[in-house]
């Protein structure tokens, strides 16, 4: 992809993030609700290009700190950079330059997949021209010529996320969060939903992904553990697991969690 | 400004292809109209009546000859006692009853004016105005004839208090209402599922976290409601023009005006309802409870409020639907100008801004 044909929002770039090769940064960051401290004092930073996991129980506080990031809310302490924008001042900005893919199927499933990525694409600001190509682009990729024109609700699941997935990054982001995107997918959709995100990654695009499946966990560049709100552990898989012995990262896992005192919800 | 057309064509999208919605939109108010137009007539045909006509005169004979070859009334028998027609009511064999006192002819020759008794079964209070109107209006149509070849006018007073659809057309004064209800129930249900589903199926999270700024969902979610809206308006209108005969005595312009402000009312009141729901369920039936129902009992187009207890006269005042039927009474049917209903539209307008001012703020604090 060409600098040309991304869109005038993407090209907003800020010279922090690339000077220091970091696509968020993160130093004591904070949400209280009340008396409850949803997030106490999270500080990591993920580099440019990378996949980082984003792991914790239900309930450990991983939701909440990826809203922040996404500029949706306020932090009550801490400080916070996400492309290098400010997540107190710059939400606009930050919200120009990230996807977003939720746990919930995020597409409308009475428009057509043309439609959808029409919509989204139109929403991020792309030129109809970019969006003509982009749109074939996609199609193409995932193999929906036939299905361009069918209403998205009669896909079967695996290819809604993947096409929820493309969807997301159709602006060329700097930075994709996807939260839980896998849940309730067969193994084999998985796989192929990693190869997607292991494509994006190789176009630069940084990927900020949720799980619950600790074989995905595997699949990322550097992952981060969350217990009752703090991250407890943050390494490569390989690390984690020689740091507390474990074979698999479901020990690794089951060995943090096990502390938490925070019932999940 | 792009991203704003790209958003209501996608709202269109929703609206075309989704069948209950549809059915919502055009269907609901074809059924009503024709619903409250032919089968849920307030209009009373072939009332039962007695005359008690002590006088037995020309004027009172003529009188009597009316009103059985009016369509409205059907009498009974004639020539009662006061005694027998009590029995009658008590009985429920009539609903209404007039009573000529003696020398009618005579008052009304020599001293120009005499009197008739009118009595209405009020334990159905509708019906007993209504049919108490309907006499009136025979036995004036009766003094008009007379008048109209002497000098001195000759006058009759019924005894009658009470004013109801002077116009004796049923159709009339429901129009007004069925306007009011259709669109708060289209404005009100509608937007508050369309932007709920949004919620529930999670595409409102991936729009928040777009740099579409939430001001802009809202808007793009109104605007194309507002035009589905007025294109029902004008639906009932036609309907109510051609089908039932209702007149447009007033400003159309005006009707116009008064209507978009009602709107966007009611949109501001499902934007607020979808604020405090999260399943569209809820915010239907919210919406519906919250809405339709408080229109159909105090607006006054189905049961007059004047007959309501004062406290719940008081109610009816914090429903905008009840400003917006009394604003439409005056344009169409009264032919009145801006100069009659600025005080209600006023209140409309306080309304709108309350409801939208507190909805707008909900959408924000959710946002946090």
């Amino acid at each position: 992809m060409n600098s040309e044909t991304t869109g005038k929002a993407i090209e907003t770039t800020s010279k922090a993030s690339e000077t220091t090769g970091k696509a968020i940064v993160c130093k004591d960051l904070s949400k209280q609700f009340g008396d409850f401290i949803a997030v106490d004092k999270i500080s990591f930073e993920v580099n440019s290009g990378e996949i980082y996991g984003f792991l914790g129980a239900n309930g450990a506080g991983k939701t909440t700190a990826m809203r922040m990031l996404c500029g949706l809310s306020y932090p009550t302490g801490g400080e916070a950079t996400v492309a290098g924008f400010n997540v107190y001042k710059q939400q606009e900005s930050i919200k120009k330059n990230i996807g977003y893919m939720s746990q919930k199927f995020s597409l409308y499933e009475n428009l057509s997949i043309k439609e959808n990525i029409e919509f989204y694409g139109g929403v991020y600001g792309l030129t109809d021209q970019q969006l003509q190509q982009k749109g074939d682009e996609l199609i193409a990729r995932l193999g929906l010529e036939k299905e361009a024109k069918k209403m998205v609700g009669g896909l079967p699941l695996g290819w809604k996320q993947k096409l929820a997935f493309s969807v997301a990054i159709i602006h060329q982001p700097k930075i994709v969060f996807l939260d839980e995107p896998t849940g309730g997918v067969d193994p084999v959709t998985r796989r192929q939903f990693w190869d997607l995100i292991y494509e994006a990654s190789d176009k630069g695009i940084t990927v900020f992904v949720t799980t619950h499946y600790m074989d995905e966990a595997e699949y990322c560049n550097r992952i981060s553990i969350m217990v009752d709100g703090r991250i407890d552990a943050l390494d490569t898989p390989a690390n984690l697991k020689k740091q507390y012995s474990a074979r698999t990262m479901n020990e690794v896992f089951y060995a943090l969690a096990r502390g938490a005192k925070r019932a999940a919800d | 400004m792009k991203q704003f057309l790209v958003f209501v064509r996608k709202e269109f999208y929703h609206v075309f292809r989704d069948r209950r919605t549809l059915l919502i939109l055009f269907g609901l108010p074809i059924v009503q109209i024709l619903l409250f137009g032919f089968a849920l007539t307030t209009e009373i045909k072939n009332a039962k009546i007695v005359v008690v006509d002590y006088a037995r005169d020309v004027a009172s004979q003529q009188i009597i000859t009316r009103i059985a070859a009016s369509s409205y009334f059907s009498i009974g028998q004639s020539a009662m006692t006061y005694e027998e027609m009590y029995k009658s009511f008590r009985e429920g064999k009539v609903k209404c009853a007039l009573v000529f006192p003696a020398n009618f002819n005579n008052d009304l020759l020599h001293s120009n004016k005499a009197q008739v008794q009118i009595i209405a079964d009020a334990s159905d209070p509708n019906t007993a105005r209504t049919l108490t109107n309907y006499l009136t209006a025979i036995i004036g149509s009766y003094q008009d004839q007379l008048n109209a070849t002497v000098t001195i006018p000759y006058r009759i007073l019924p005894e009658t208090r009470m004013l109801y659809n002077p116009e004796m057309n049923g159709s009339m004064n429901f129009i007004p209402g069925v306007i009011a209800l259709v669109l708060m129930i289209v404005c009100t249900t509608l937007t508050s599922v369309s932007i709920v589903k949004e919620k529930e199926m999670g595409t409102m999270e991936v729009l928040l976290v777009s740099p579409f700024k939430p001001l802009y969902v809202i808007l793009s979610k109104a605007v194309p409601y507002l035009a589905l809206s007025l294109i029902n308006f004008i639906i009932i209108l036609l309907m109510g023009v051609f089908l039932l005969h209702v007149p447009i005595r007033g400003n159309i312009f005006l009707l116009f005006a008064e209507s978009t402000l009602f709107i966007i009312s009611c949109l501001s009141f499902g934007l607020l309802i979808s604020g405090l729901t999260n399943s569209q369920q809820t915010a239907m039936l919210v919406s519906m409870m919250g809405m339709m129902l408080p229109t159909i009992l105090f607006t006054g187009f189905l049961f007059p409020l004047e007959n309501m207890p004062v406290p719940l006269q008081v109610i009816a005042n914090i429903i905008p639907s009840k400003w917006y039927y009394s604003i439409v009474k005056a344009i169409m049917l009264k032919g009145l100008g801006f100069a009659y209903v600025w005080k209600e539209t006023l209140i409309l307008i306080g309304m709108t801004a309350i409801l939208l001012t507190i909805s707008l703020k909900r959408f924000k604090i959710r946002l946090q």
